[in-house]
């Protein structure tokens, strides 16, 4: 396999050569739309990872009574899982009764470089359910928190959701596609009538079914999401798998005696893939939009914490005072939801070996 | 055929009982039962504990769980649903009066998709590339990626509020009673515009897009080829040539999407307060009324199974070339 991937390499520009990863890419960057779609998922994802150095009640950089702290930045660095055991903020910002605002002192030589929305996700800066203004681009909620500073912390809550749910049913899916598929047999039967009884269910009414009795949080969301939509995605590896065993290759390599796990995860399962990558991108604009739902109904994200559907229920409640909270939240959820069906779409389009067929 | 419709029966009896084995066991085995919701507010602890006990006993959540599912089973079989853990009422009466505040908005919103998606579709499909095809594709799209909670939000915010031109609040107006039979209709309809769009705007794209798609496929058929060469004028050739033989997938779209619109439809009646199946489910959760749970979740099953049964059933009556013998 290396010498493979070497040769293909030195003889550059030879297209036989190209994997086919690398053809759907380049096929991928003919769409205008899809490349938006894809600008837009990279944004949102910029704006979830960097949403402490964005927006902040804590400096990205300061001097302080003499010392320097760069507070946000290691909020940021905390983001990654695990990291919060070796790197802490310095006293006294790891203080939960430490304000930096109200004890900055310029006259002691004390300045800041705060981040571009300077209140935090709890923080209460102002009265509550103020309207926009310069302080505030978005107005503030009915605790008097930053909306703008709630919505970017919010995109963490929506992208967490996406993709982790997403991964719980890939694995899932996967994995009992694959035995549906290459099993067959009672294994099949089993399998795909179990898919058939989940997906008899609406989506939502067995999420809140389940959710119900279970305290609410983000991760209880995302476990549940990701359990109730592997069936979609079992489906379609199963069919690709049946396909795909019944080709050429996968015969050649069976009457070279490779195992059927090898087989499997070697030969089928990457040549599977294509399809299932498109119901990952829809998939993830669904549990985004399902997240949404719940914190909407209360069932999600509990307060104080932030999420698109949070502050789309505060607005709920306050719609003949403060308005000024839904709209944000509308555009926030429709824009993610649009880009990431447009990658879909795109996808679909560019792995689609039919279509490519009907353009040539 | 009758071979075909048995197997399908047998098949569908044995899904639905897993469906409700499982809707059963997900809600008896996870810890928080009606009996303790209802006396958590109880001061004293003997006296909660007793009325738990007797509460435990009424409901029959004493009893294990295979036996208490045997029982709701065979009270199933003669058609009861049983009483509510919350208020003590029919099942079917509370399920009865929801059915319908659901169910005309879905059929409203069917009716509604169908009239406007199928002239759109066959229209893209007939300039398929030009001017009209993209920007209402595109425009279509766009209302697509609305999700429908989002809207209604949008919707009840300047129309509801900002504007004042339309109710979102229930079904009725405040004094319904006393206005006039023409003035009561014209509340109600004021109360559906919002509600109605909502579930509509959605589905145009998927409907308009799916018909443009099924009639570009037919189109390319040789009888289509014969039918023009025969001299047929291309209105007739569309509309009872091309289209007639591309409502088979049609067909199978609807029943697939019409159970459906009962379960998305949680939010969006939470908010409008529709007194229907989704909120109704939505409040049974929440007071975890097993039988109200139970049943709405056994008759969501039965519709999808059933609709889809029949839709395939239909494929044989749109298309002779169907067969149901193995």
């Amino acid at each position: 396999m290396a010498t493979e991937a070497t040769t293909s390499t030195t003889t550059g520009g030879a297209p036989a050569a190209r994997s086919y990863w690398h053809i759907t890419w380049r096929r991928f960057r003919g769409h205008r739309l899809g490349m938006v779609g894809l600008c837009v998922v990279a944004v949102l994802f910029l704006v979830a990872f960097l949403s402490p150095i964005l927006a902040n009640e804590q400096p990205i950089l300061c001097r302080f009574d003499g010392g320097f702290y760069y507070p946000a930045v290691v909020d940021l660095v905390h983001q990654v899982p695990g990291t919060s055991l070796i790197i802490q903020k310095q006293r006294p910002y790891r203080l939960a009764t430490f304000d930096f605002k109200r004890e900055f002192d310029p006259e002691r030589g004390d300045w800041a470089l705060w981040t571009p929305v300077r209140y935090g996700p709890r923080e209460i800066a102002a009265e509550p359910l103020a309207g926009p203004s310069s302080r505030h681009w978005l107005g503030t909620d009915q605790s008097g928190r930053d909306v703008l500073s709630r919505m970017v912390h919010g995109t963490v809550v929506s992208m967490k959701v996406g993709f982790l749910s997403m991964g719980i049913a890939v694995i899932l899916g996967l994995v009992f596609g694959c035995i549906a598929g290459y099993a067959g047999g009672i294994a099949d039967l089993v399998i795909s009538r179990f898919i058939e009884v989940v997906q008899c269910f609406p989506a939502f009414f067995l999420i809140l079914a389940v959710l119900a009795w279970f305290p609410p949080s983000i991760e209880n969301v995302m476990i549940v999401i990701g359990l109730t939509r592997w069936v979609g995605i079992a489906r379609f590896a199963r069919g690709e798998i049946l396909r795909i065993r019944e080709t050429d290759y996968a015969l050649a390599a069976r009457s070279l005696g490779v195992r059927p796990a090898q087989l499997v995860l070697r030969h089928l399962l990457p040549n599977a893939l294509a399809p299932v990558l498109v119901s990952v991108t829809f998939g993830i604009a669904v549990s985004i939009l399902i997240e949404a739902g719940l914190s909407w109904l209360g069932f999600g994200v509990q307060p104080p914490d932030a999420s698109w559907g949070t502050i789309l229920r505060s607005g709920y409640e306050n719609l003949f005072t403060a308005g000024h909270m839904i709209p944000p939240a509308c555009v926030a959820i429709f824009l993610a939801v649009l880009s990431f069906n447009l990658v879909g779409d795109t996808l679909r389009d560019v792995i689609d070996p039919r279509l490519q067929a009907e353009r040539a | 055929m009758l071979s075909y419709i048995l197997r399908r029966l047998v098949t569908g009896l044995v899904t639905l009982f897993g469906i409700s084995v499982i809707s059963f066991f997900i809600i008896q085995l996870v810890p928080g039962d009606p009996a303790q919701i209802q006396t958590s507010q109880i001061a004293d602890a003997a006296v909660s504990e007793r009325v738990y006990q007797q509460l435990r006993e009424l409901y029959g959540l004493d009893k294990p769980i295979p036996v208490q599912y045997a029982n709701w089973v065979g009270k199933l079989v003669v058609g009861d649903f049983g009483s509510s853990f919350h208020d003590g009422r029919r099942v079917s009466a509370k399920i009865g009066e929801a059915l319908w505040p659901t169910l005309s908005v879905a059929l409203l919103s069917f009716m509604l998709t169908l009239i406007i998606s199928t002239p759109i579709g066959i229209y893209s499909a007939l300039r398929q590339g030009g001017g009209f095809d993209r920007s209402v594709s595109t425009g279509l799209y766009m209302l697509y990626s609305v999700p429908n909670y989002v809207a209604g939000m949008l919707l009840i915010l300047y129309l509801g509020v900002k504007w004042d031109l339309l109710p979102f609040r229930g079904m009725r107006s405040d004094g319904y009673d006393e206005m006039t039979t023409l003035g009561q209709m014209w509340d109600l309809a004021q109360h559906y515009v919002l509600i109605t769009f909502c579930f509509t705007f959605g589905n145009l794209a998927y409907y308009s897009r799916f018909i443009r798609q099924n009639l570009l496929e037919v189109v390319r058929q040789d009888y289509i080829r014969t039918a023009r060469a025969k001299g047929l004028g291309e209105r007739s050739v569309v509309l009872k040539h091309a289209f007639t033989n591309s409502l088979i997938p049609l067909i199978s779209l609807i029943g697939l999407t019409l159970p459906f619109v009962l379960g998305g439809s949680v939010i969006l009646e939470y908010m409008f307060n529709w007194p229907g199946l989704g909120r109704l489910y939505f409040e049974s959760v929440l007071q975890r009324d097993y039988p109200t749970i139970m049943a709405l979740n056994f008759i969501t099953a039965l519709l999808v199974l059933g609709i889809t049964f029949i839709a395939d059933l239909t494929y044989g009556l749109v298309d002779p070339r169907i067969s149901y013998e193995k």
